[in-house]
């Protein structure tokens, strides 16, 4: 299929959609003033009583989910259907997996389907924050019902026309035939008419029984593959425009560092540098707002980044000035080992952790991590006779759009933000301070067209990091070795933190990420949360704070496992214990990623139904070579089930390689199987990069690493030698899962588990880096 | 200041400083943005042109290096180990969000150009310096794999 990047390339300038022009000024005043829109849902969700009310998680998103055809639906007389994907495409597949939905119910040829993506402009396509692994879980129905709408449509055009009843007719591969008859409407003959139409309501919708489905469960290619093998993609570092100009920006060292004075003059006599500014920084909290510093406006993409070389900055790098990265650990670690809020509390850890017959502790260390997209941020903007029009790569067009309204002192109507494809997010494409950037530096220009970069240092130096986390477990075993405590302490930094800056305890959306959600059959179990102080901003990274919390249970339940001589697949089921939704007793904190407990149950069999696939399919408890061994981990995230088995073979030299990797996969139905399994491979190797070499530290307030060269990515020769994912056959009695994030919590313990198997070393610090060589 | 070579088989003349790296002067200066910037300094291989038939890192080379040489982008590809590749590529769906597939392809065609039977090992030894962050490379080791076959076929 053709892409329209609504980029300005060429001579698509001036060909965006239109805006809405309902002002929502009062409303997002309000909201703003507690940190920007997006807080509103995903940082301070609602309390249980209203998730546990709404039928989907999507219903309290901000503006929710929309289902009206004339939104998502356009047909041309040539019978061209044209469909808009309001989410963001960062290599998920949504730009394939939406249309699909919707072409499946249209009853349209695949052949005669566009896709176009949409402005920001949740009131009118509904939610477009592009992230929590949730286009599919949130839009699956209301793209049906799109669908099926538009279809219901034509079909009554077309037996109007007939002077038929609608029973008669019926939609068939892009036409709409009388059954009687055999006559036909081709789809483009009706869709004048069948526009004008009321749309049905959705009780009097027709859907498709699952045996119905063409495109849905097909691993139908992808929208943008052709575009991708010839260089024709755009992504937002590729938007041009005439008289462009270029900018980079040289911030502070120091999250919260401020620019004391700039002397500019050399370069300014670097050829092609047109303009210094100096951007100024935003007071705590950080939000989505720029970190401030000197931007060089030039004519090209080099001399700008020459001129910023040539700049001479004194900074002051402000209050995080001392952050250490080998000293904050040490610091929660300590934390770790004091008695800490709360968060979840059944039975009497405390006093069965005393008698117990056998007591283990373990405690855990993860790092920082940047998102690293191969793209890095980038956003160009113009102002043109007051109306200012942005294309970037973001992930949430609409807080994009509501925050350069804010900056700009502009209506949010005279603001279009144009989402281009996005090379990989992961997170970090969620905040649009890079956007906002550009906008002002526009804005500096005259309304000149700007097109902001970010190289790959500013991206791994100042970027919204992955939080770093020290998870303690403390279990009490009984004489048969059967666990009758368990006591779980996490501390880390929450993403809340660049809301509210003062904050300390991780928010309810992160506890609620693998922590007090843990579904083990104990009776006796309790978790707490330390203090951190967040001294960077902390952001979301692909899967959140599931990592550090799946680590550590998944690496402790071997653990156990080990101290109690049993095999850790039969244990970790043992601890799960019997098929049943699972009723997490001190939940007021559950989280659930917001969705309703009656939709979205913590379904221990489910969890079960994964480990024993996966086990089955790995050959678990097969013989393998000297130096090899398997390593299992299960985790619910996502209101997706998955397992891994990891192979891993260790050299005597302590050289790391996986021969296989084996992933069952229980996301409730399956839209696109082949954009699933692309999911779980790449989700693997991004937990495999976490687990071996990734690490973000802090020195002195400042980023240690740079770039590719020392901030460690998962190359090919590191990659899995196969990976095997094990879809569970969609249940259409159950709502669609997550499919973009859990894959990654369970790799990265799967694998330090196989280490295990295979050396009898227990890896307790990621990255590995050199411990198997020590 | 003015560099002249061949892109993608025609004659260009561009007006940029010889020092600029060849990936700016095409992306900007002669409007071809196929090509793509990850790093800056030849860590990732998003920005992999072939120079006189070699899959260069065009961040990390001075367009005024290739004064009079030849210089083929993803969107000039063109030949058996191309076609074969690009049609691998899509059948195998190998991209996720794409951005570094160009630097890739670039870097596949290289290899099957100089050895058209390549082994897991080879392949590795050649695509090691092309970083793929959404993670592809199992797809990519087969996609190369089956454009090999297709090259025999």
């Amino acid at each position: 299929m053709p892409l329209d990047q609504n980029s300005p390339h060429d001579e698509s300038l001036g060909a965006s959609p239109g805006v809405s022009n309902v002002s929502r000024r009062g409303l997002l005043k309000g909201i703003v003033a507690v940190g920007g829109l997006v807080l509103a849902a995903r940082i301070l969700p609602p309390g249980p009583s209203v998730a546990q009310t709404a039928a989907y998680g999507a219903a309290a998103m901000p503006h929710g989910t929309v289902n009206a055809p004339s939104a998502f639906i356009s047909i041309g007389k040539d019978g061209i259907v044209t469909i808009v994907c309001h989410r963001s495409e960062m290599g998920q597949g949504v730009r394939t997996g939406m249309p699909q939905i919707v072409a499946d119910e249209l009853e349209a040829d695949w052949n005669k389907v566009r896709v176009v993506n949409a402005t920001g402009d949740e009131e009118k396509y509904g939610n477009q924050d592009t992230d929590g692994s949730r286009s599919t879980r949130h839009f699956m129905k209301p793209m049906r019902e799109a669908g099926a709408a538009a279809r219901s449509m034509l079909e009554m055009t077309a037996a109007k026309r007939w002077g038929v009843e609608p029973g008669e007719v019926e939609a068939r591969n892009h036409e709409i035939v009388h059954k009687a008859s055999g006559r036909k409407f081709g789809y483009g003959e009706l869709a004048e008419e069948a526009a004008s139409l009321e749309v049905p309501a959705n009780d009097e919708l027709r859907l498709k029984t699952p045996d119905q489905f063409r495109y849905i469960g097909k691993g139908l290619p992808l929208a943008d593959g052709f575009d991708i093998s010839v260089g024709k993609a755009k992504y937002g570092f590729d938007t041009w425009m005439e008289g462009m100009k270029y900018a980079v920006v040289a911030r502070p060292p120091v999250f919260g560092g401020k620019v004391v004075s700039v002397d500019d003059s050399e370069a300014l006599k670097i050829p092609g540098v047109e303009k210094i500014v100096r951007i100024e920084g935003t007071p705590a909290p950080a939000k989505f707002q720029p970190l401030g510093g000197v931007a060089v406006i030039a004519s090209n993409t080099w001399a700008a980044m020459k001129g910023r070389d040539a700049l001479k900055i004194t900074w002051d790098d402000g209050p995080h000035k001392s952050y250490d990265s080998e000293a904050f650990r040490q610091q929660m670690l300590e934390t770790a080992r004091k008695p800490a809020k709360v968060v979840r509390d059944d039975g009497d850890a405390e006093t069965e952790l005393g008698k117990a017959a056998k007591k283990i502790e373990a405690e855990y260390y993860l790092p920082h991590l940047a998102q690293a997209p191969m793209e890095p941020p980038a956003a160009t903007t113009r102002i043109v006779d007051g109306k200012c029009e942005v294309w970037s790569c973001v992930q949430a067009p609409q807080v994009t759009r509501t925050d350069i309204a804010e900056k700009l002192g502009m209506k949010l109507e005279d603001v279009t933000v144009h989402v281009t494809l996005l090379g990989g997010g992961f997170g970090r494409k969620s905040k649009p301070d890079f956007a906002i950037e550009s906008a002002i530096l526009s804005k500096e220009m005259g309304g000149a067209p700007v097109k902001l970069l970010w190289t790959r240092e500013d991206d791994i130096r100042h970027g919204y990091y992955h939080t770093v986390s020290a998870e303690r477990i403390d279990a009490g075993l009984d004489a048969n070795g059967k666990v009758t405590a368990w006591r779980h302490r996490s501390v880390a930094p929450t993403i809340t933190s660049i809301f509210m800056p003062d904050t300390k305890h991780q928010g309810a959306f992160e506890l609620g990420m693998g922590l007090v959600d843990v579904p083990f059959d104990i009776p006796n179990l309790r978790c707490e949360n330390g203090e951190a102080e967040a001294h960077a901003r902390i952001g979301w990274f692909r899967s959140v704070s599931n990592i550090p919390h799946a680590f550590a249970i998944q690496s402790f339940v071997a653990e156990l496992a080990a101290a109690a001589g049993k095999d850790q697949k039969d244990f970790l089921l043992e601890l799960l214990g019997p098929p049943r939704v699972a009723e997490l007793k001190s939940l007021d904190t559950l989280w659930n990623y917001g969705e309703s407990t009656k939709v979205y149950p913590v379904d221990v069999g489910r969890l079960r139904h994964v480990v024993e696939l996966v086990a089955d399919k790995a050959g678990w408890g097969r013989q393998v070579p000297k130096g090899h061994g398997l390593g299992i981990a299960a985790h619910r995230s996502f209101v997706t089930y998955v397992a891994t088995v990891v192979e891993t073979a260790v050299a005597e030299d302590g050289t790391l390689t996986i021969p296989r990797v084996d992933v069952a996969i229980d996301c409730g139905n399956v839209v696109n199987p082949e954009r699933i399994r692309a999911q779980v491979e790449g989700a693997c190797i991004m937990g495999l990069s976490l687990a071996l070499s990734s690490e973000i530290s802090f020195k002195d307030g400042r980023v240690v690493q740079g770039n590719y060269d020392d901030y460690l990515v998962a190359r090919i020769d590191q990659a899995p030698r196969e990976i095997n994912v094990h879809i569970v056959p969609s249940n259409w009695d159950l709502a669609p899962g997550g499919v973009g994030e859990p894959g990654v919590p369970p790799f990265a313990p799967a694998l330090t588990n196989a280490i295990f198997a295979a050396t009898g070393k227990r890896i307790r610090t990621l990255p590995i880096g050199d411990q198997l060589k020590a | 200041m003015a560099v002249s070579f061949k892109l993608n088989g025609k004659p260009v003349t561009l007006e940029v400083d010889p020092e600029m790296p060849l990936l700016w002067a095409v992306r900007e200066f002669a409007g071809l943005t196929g090509t793509k910037f990850g790093c800056g300094m030849a860590q990732c291989g998003a920005c992999t042109m072939h120079v006189e038939g070699q899959p260069t890192r065009s961040c990390s080379m001075a367009v005024g290096d290739v004064e009079g040489q030849s210089v083929t982008t993803i969107e000039g590809l063109s030949g058996k180990a191309a076609t074969a590749v690009q049609a691998a590529w899509e059948n195998i769906q190998v991209p996720q969000c794409g951005y570094c597939q160009s630097g890739q392809i670039m870097s596949a065609v290289a290899l099957l150009e100089q050895t058209p039977k390549p082994n897991d090992e080879d392949i590795n030894a050649a695509m090691s310096g092309n970083i793929c962050r959404c993670a592809t490379y199992v797809r990519i080791r087969a996609a190369i794999h089956s454009a090999s076959d297709m090259m025999e076929g």
